[in-house]
């Protein structure tokens, strides 16, 4: 009873609006008042890290061409290990700011499996679309992971790498198997469902 | 008194409050985002025509998934976080 493929967008889309609010939480209180409790601190590295596990089924079940599978896990890896690090430098097991740039790693990573794993035009229909929009997007907001590393204390780069997520979930939440987008959807892409 | 000291006093009061009422809307923008969006598309939501839909249609219900992850922010992570920014601010008066 596999789930078709726009329904499993919708639920990353409501991790990652989870996430992003989280995030936001924490730019706006700050990072010591949000680490008071450790289920919080916890939760950004934690979900990270299991949006990485989840996306290996993503990989092994969908499996339209072997360029899906390669992103998809490609993207399953760096996903772990950017939470990994996180998780390690809540932990206190790892001391250097350096290890956040895993997570900049990681955003360009999974900006990158989107743009390759999508092999149609921008225009194609809805799902093409939003596959170069957020691959972009997120390969450009690897600035943000970026600059937390360099200056962990910048509000502006919290804030940044909060509403990525947002953003992100937003984009997920608007993905259709088969949907024009614009107006437009090519013949080749099939008959719009709804 | 001086007036420069009661200002500097009142400053971090007011960033506090300020962080605590900006934190507390986000919940409820969510919310309403996802009860807007309900209203705009209301086919989005095929609990309400629920016949012949399968197990995945009437699962994933992304208007309701929005207004759930509003509802568990407001309700479950915000009610801790005020309570830690109003302990943080206590301990740094």
């Amino acid at each position: 009873m596999q789930p078709p493929s726009e329904h499993v967008h919708w639920l990353f889309a409501t991790g990652f609006l989870l996430l992003g609010l989280c995030l936001l939480g924490e730019a706006i209180v700050g990072t010591e008042v949000w680490r008071r409790r450790a289920w919080r601190a916890y939760l950004w590295p934690g979900l990270a890290f299991a949006l990485g596990v989840l996306m290996w089924p993503v990989m092994t079940f969908y499996t339209n061409s072997a360029i899906h599978m390669l992103a998809h896990g490609a993207w399953a890896q760096m996903l772990m290990i950017a939470g990994a690090a996180e998780l390690g430098l809540v932990r206190g097991k790892l001391q250097s700011q350096w290890w956040r740039l895993a997570v900049t790693a990681g955003f360009l990573v999974s900006g990158s499996a989107l743009l390759v794993h999508e092999q149609n035009t921008w225009f194609f229909q809805r799902s093409s679309f939003l596959h170069h929009l957020m691959g972009w997007t997120i390969v450009v907001a690897a600035i943000f992971p970026l600059a937390r590393a360099i200056k962990p204390r910048s509000q502006v780069a919290a804030t940044g790498f909060a509403l990525t997520f947002v953003v992100a979930a937003v984009m997920l939440y608007c993905d259709r198997d088969v949907a024009p987008v614009f107006g437009h959807i090519s013949e080749l892409a099939g008959t719009p469902h709804r | 008194m001086n007036a420069e000291l009661v200002s500097e006093l009142k400053a971090p009061l007011q960033r506090a409050a300020a962080r605590a009422r900006i934190v507390s809307t986000l919940g409820p923008a969510i919310l309403l985002a996802g009860v807007g969006w309900a209203l705009v598309q209301p086919y989005r939501i095929t609990l309400l025509h629920p016949r012949g839909q399968g197990f995945w249609w009437l699962f994933v219900e992304p208007p309701l998934l929005v207004i759930a992850v509003g509802l568990f922010f407001h309700f479950v992570v915000l009610p801790g976080l005020l309570d830690d920014l109003e302990e943080e601010h206590a301990t740094a008066k």
